[in-house]
C-alpha cells in the first residue's frame, strides 16, 4: 500500500510538474550534451571550469555582469581554482592575482574621493556597465542579463546555454529579422509576427539581440584543449552551472550520506514495527 | 485529553506537578496511553508525517528569517547569499522550499484518506472543519512564502492572486489596496507578506493543537468506519503507532531527501531565478503545483468574479461536507458505488491539476480541431477543466447527498476485531488499503 501511495504521489508530481517544463515558449528542444556534474554522483571537472571561466572573462564579461560572484568564490571548494593548500580561498595566490588585474571603484577613506584600486579576493566581479541605461545604450536597447544564476533560470540550464551559443543559424527564407536582431531557434519567444511563410511552419525559437559571441579559436585554452565553438560553449555552460550552484557537489555528497542514514533507520524501524506488532491480530 | 485517564504519577515531583498543572498527564493520555484502533493502515500515518512537515518548515523558516532581507532591492540576492555564504544555507533553503511541496503532498493524501473513509462524519465534523481551516492557512502561507524570493514568478504570481480580490464588488478595490499597502505590488507588499508568512505558521500550529484535541475526543476513525466497541479493538498509541508512524515518516523523508539533495529545483519554476521585474511579464504565469487544480477552476469560468467565487467555493464546499453526505456508512469499503465515484473524483482533481499547468486554448489531443463551444474549441484544456470542475462540485453537491439515500451498502462488520479475528485474509477486495496483507 505504501509503495502504491508513493508511486501515486510520484505520478501526481510528474503530471503536475510536467507543464512547467513545457511552458518555456516555442523554442527548439535543447541539444543533448553530457556533463561530468550530472547524476547523483556527478562532480565538476576543474579543468573545464577553468576553461569556462576564461571564456566568461574574455568574452561574456564584456557585456554580462555576475553580481553575485566574488573573486574568492573562484578559489572555494569545488571551484575552478580551488587548491587544497589554501582552504581559505582569500589566501589562494591564483585568486589574488586574478583579482589584482581588475581596477575596483572605491572611496578613499581619508579624503572621500572616488578612487580606483586593484581588486582583492573579497571583491565582487565588477560589472561591465555602471547602470542599466548604460548597458542598454551600448547594446542597441537590449539588456544583457546577469549571469550569476543563469543555469538555474532556464529549463535544462546547461544544455540551454550550450544550445543557444552554438545554435545561431541563417534565418529561414520568409523570416524577417529586425536591425540589431539575430535569429536563434533555441531562444524563447515567438517569431510568428515576422514570418511570411506557411502558417503551420513557423520556425521555432525567437530573436536575440546578442550577436553570435563565440567562434572557433576565439579563446586560447591554457591546457591545450582545442578551441572549437562547441568546446567553448560547453565549458562556459559548465562554468555558469557551477556559478549558479557552487554547492552542488557538497549537496550531492551530503545527500548520499543522508540517504544511507535514512535507509538504515527505515530498516530498523520496520524491524521494530514487525516485532512490536507480532502478537496483535490486525 | 478527555475521559478516563490511566496516568499515575510515579515520582514526587510528578505528583506535585500533577495537582498544579497536569501537563505530564496530558502528554501521557495523548501520545502514550491513547487507545487507537488496531486496524489503522498506512494512509493513517500522514497525520504524523504532517506534524513533522510543520516542524521542519518552522525550524528551517526561523533560521532563514535570520538571513533573509525583506526588501525589493535585496530579497533576491539575500536568498542566493543564504545558499552561497551561510553554512549549510543551501540545505536549509532547499528543505524549506521543497518542504512546502512535501507538506502539500502529505496534506492532500491526508484529505483524500478522510474523504474515502468518511472521517468527516459524526462525531468528527469539528475535527474535519479544523482540518479545512489548517488547509486554508497553509495555502495562504505557501502563497506568501513563494513571493519572498522576489523572482519573476513571485512578483507576477502575487500580482495575479492579489488582483483576484479586486473582482469582488464594492470592497474589492479596497481589499487589494490594503493587501498591497499601496497601489501596486511593491516593497510594502513584500514587507507585510514576510510578516504574515512568519505569523501564519504559528496560527497553523495553534489550530493543529485544536485538531488533535478534536481528534482525541471521539478517537480515530478506522478503515472499517465501525466505532470502537471494546478494549479488544484498540492498542495503546505507544509503542504501536509511534513505531508505525515513525517508519512511515522516515520513508516519507527519503522521498523528501531525494528532492532536496538531487533535484531541489524540480518542483519550482526556472523563471523564479530571474529577479522580479514589473516591466517584463513572463510568457506564462503558473502557480506552484499544489495550487494548479484551483487555478484551473478559476480559469474555467469566463467571468472573473464567477471564477474567483467558484475557486473559493471549491474550498468552501469542503467545510459543509459533513452535512452534504447523507450516508450513515463511514467507510467506502462498504459503499461500492460511492467508491467508484470517489475514484472518479480523485481523477477529476488530477485532471484539474494538469489543466492548471497548460494553456487554456491548447488542444488536449494534439492536432485535432473539433467545434467551438461558447468561447473555445471543445478539444481544449479550458473545456476539460470545465468538465472536471463540474464533476468536482457535482461530487459534493449532488452525488454524495443523493447516493447516501439511494445506494445499498455492503454489510459492515460487527466490530473492528470481528473481521480481523474471523477472516484474517478476507478483507473486502479493492479497499484502498488492506492492512491484513502486511504484518
Amino acid at each position: 500500500m505504501l509503495r502504491k501511495g508513493i508511486a501515486l504521489a510520484a505520478l501526481g508530481l510528474a503530471m503536475l510538474s510536467a507543464p512547467a517544463a513545457l511552458a518555456a515558449g516555442a523554442a527548439a528542444p535543447v541539444k543533448h550534451v553530457e556533463y561530468s556534474f550530472e547524476g547523483p554522483f556527478g562532480k565538476f571537472d576543474q579543468a573545464q571550469l577553468q576553461r569556462g571561466y576564461k571564456v566568461y572573462r574574455e568574452v561574456c564579461s564584456a557585456c554580462h555582469s555576475m553580481t553575485l560572484m566574488s573573486f574568492r568564490n573562484l578559489g572555494q571548494k569545488d571551484g575552478p581554482f580551488y587548491d587544497p593548500k589554501y582552504p581559505n580561498p582569500n589566501d589562494n595566490p591564483y585568486v589574488k592575482s586574478i583579482a589584482k588585474d581588475y581596477q575596483i571603484k572605491d572611496i578613499d577613506s581619508e579624503t572621500g574621493d572616488v578612487i580606483e584600486r586593484p581588486g582583492t579576493s573579497a571583491d565582487r566581479f565588477p560589472s561591465p556597465f555602471p547602470n542599466e541605461p548604460a548597458a542598454r545604450a551600448s547594446n542597441g536597447g537590449a539588456l544583457p542579463p546577469d549571469l550569476s544564476v543563469m543555469a538555474k533560470a532556464r529549463h535544462h540550464g546547461p544544455q540551454y546555454i550550450y544550445s543557444l551559443l552554438t545554435g545561431y543559424k541563417e534565418p529561414p527564407a520568409g523570416l524577417k529579422v529586425g536591425v540589431g536582431q539575430h535569429y536563434n531557434p533555441y531562444m524563447a519567444g515567438d517569431v510568428t509576427a515576422a514570418w511570411s511563410g506557411p502558417h503551420d511552419k513557423v520556425p521555432p525559437g525567437g530573436f536575440i539581440a546578442m550577436a553570435p559571441p563565440l567562434a572557433a579559436g576565439q579563446v586560447t585554452f591554457d591546457d591545450g584543449t582545442k578551441s572549437t565553438l562547441e568546446q567553448e560553449a560547453k565549458d562556459v555552460a559548465a562554468f555558469l552551472t557551477w556559478a549558479s550552484e557552487p554547492k552542488m557537489q557538497e549537496r550531492k555528497s551530503f545527500g548520499f550520506a543522508a540517504m544511507i542514514y535514512l535507509l538504515i533507520f527505515a530498516g530498523l524501524l520496520y524491524a521494530s514495527y514487525r516485532k512490536i506488532w507480532k502478537n496483535v491480530a490486525h | 485529553m478527555s475521559g478516563h485517564s490511566n496516568y499515575e504519577p510515579k515520582t514526587g515531583i510528578e505528583r506535585w506537578l500533577d495537582t498544579r498543572l497536569p501537563i505530564v498527564r496530558l502528554a501521557y493520555d495523548s501520545i502514550i496511553d491513547f487507545p487507537t484502533p488496531k486496524n489503522l493502515n498506512y494512509w493513517w500515518t500522514f497525520g504524523g508525517i504532517l506534524a513533522v512537515c510543520l516542524g521542519i518548515q518552522l525550524v528551517t523558516g526561523i533560521v532563514l528569517a535570520m538571513h533573509y532581507v525583506p526588501h525589493v532591492d535585496h530579497a533576491f540576492a539575500s536568498v542566493e547569499r543564504i545558499m552561497r555564504d551561510v553554512n549549510y544555507g543551501w540545505l536549509i533553503r532547499y528543505m524549506h522550499a521543497n518542504g512546502a511541496s512535501m507538506f502539500f503532498i502529505a496534506v492532500y493524501i491526508h484529505m483524500f484518506r478522510g474523504l474515502y473513509y468518511g472521517s468527516y462524519k459524526a462525531p468528527r465534523e469539528v475535527l474535519w472543519i479544523l482540518g479545512c481551516v489548517i488547509y486554508l492557512l497553509m495555502m495562504a502561507t505557501a502563497f506568501m512564502g513563494y513571493v519572498l524570493p522576489w523572482g519573476q514568478m513571485s512578483f507576477h504570481g502575487a500580482v495575479v492572486i492579489t488582483n483576484l480580490f479586486g473582482a469582488l464588488p464594492i470592497v474589492g478595490e479596497a481589499i487589494t489596496t490594503w493587501l498591497w499597502g499601496g497601489f501596486a505590488v511593491d516593497n510594502p507588499t513584500l514587507n507585510r507578506f514576510f510578516s504574515l508568512h512568519y505569523l501564519l505558521p504559528f496560527m497553523i500550529a495553534g489550530v493543529v493543537g485544536l485538531h488533535i484535541w478534536a481528534l482525541h475526543v471521539p478517537g480515530n476513525n478506522n478503515p472499517t468506519g465501525v466505532n470502537v466497541k471494546s478494549k479488544e479493538d484498540t492498542v495503546p498509541f505507544h509503542p504501536y503507532y509511534t513505531v508505525k508512524d515513525g517508519f512511515a515518516i522516515v520513508v516519507f523523508l527519503i522521498l523528501f531527501a531525494s528532492f532536496v539533495f538531487y533535484n531541489p529545483n524540480a518542483l519550482g519554476h526556472a523563471d523564479n531565478y530571474i529577479p522580479a521585474n514589473p516591466l517584463v511579464t513572463p510568457a506564462h504565469i503558473v502557480p506552484e503545483w499544489y495550487f494548479l487544480p484551483f487555478y484551473a477552476i478559476l480559469r474555467a469560468v469566463p467571468d472573473k468574479l464567477g471564477g474567483v467565487l467558484l475557486m473559493f467555493g471549491a474550498i468552501a464546499v469542503m467545510f459543509v461536507l459533513p452535512w452534504l453526505d447523507t450516508s450513515k456508512v463511514r467507510s467506502m469499503r462498504y459503499r461500492p458505488t460511492a467508491k467508484l465515484y470517489f475514484f472518479i473524483f480523485l481523477l477529476a482533481c488530477l485532471i484539474l491539476g494538469y489543466c492548471g499547468g497548460q494553456l487554456p486554448d491548447d488542444h488536449v489531443i494534439p492536432h485535432l480541431s473539433t467545434f467551438t463551444l461558447i468561447d473555445a474549441d471543445l478539444n481544449s484544456f479550458v473545456w476539460l477543466s470545465r468538465f472536471a470542475a463540474l464533476y468536482y462540485f457535482a461530487y459534493f453537491l449532488v452525488i454524495l447527498p443523493i447516493l447516501g439515500l439511494t445506494e445499498t451498502p455492503l454489510p459492515q462488520p460487527e466490530s473492528i476485531s470481528a473481521p480481523v479475528l474471523s477472516h484474517p485474509a478476507n478483507a473486502p477486495a479493492g479497499a484502498a488499503a488492506s492492512p491484513e496483507k502486511r504484518g
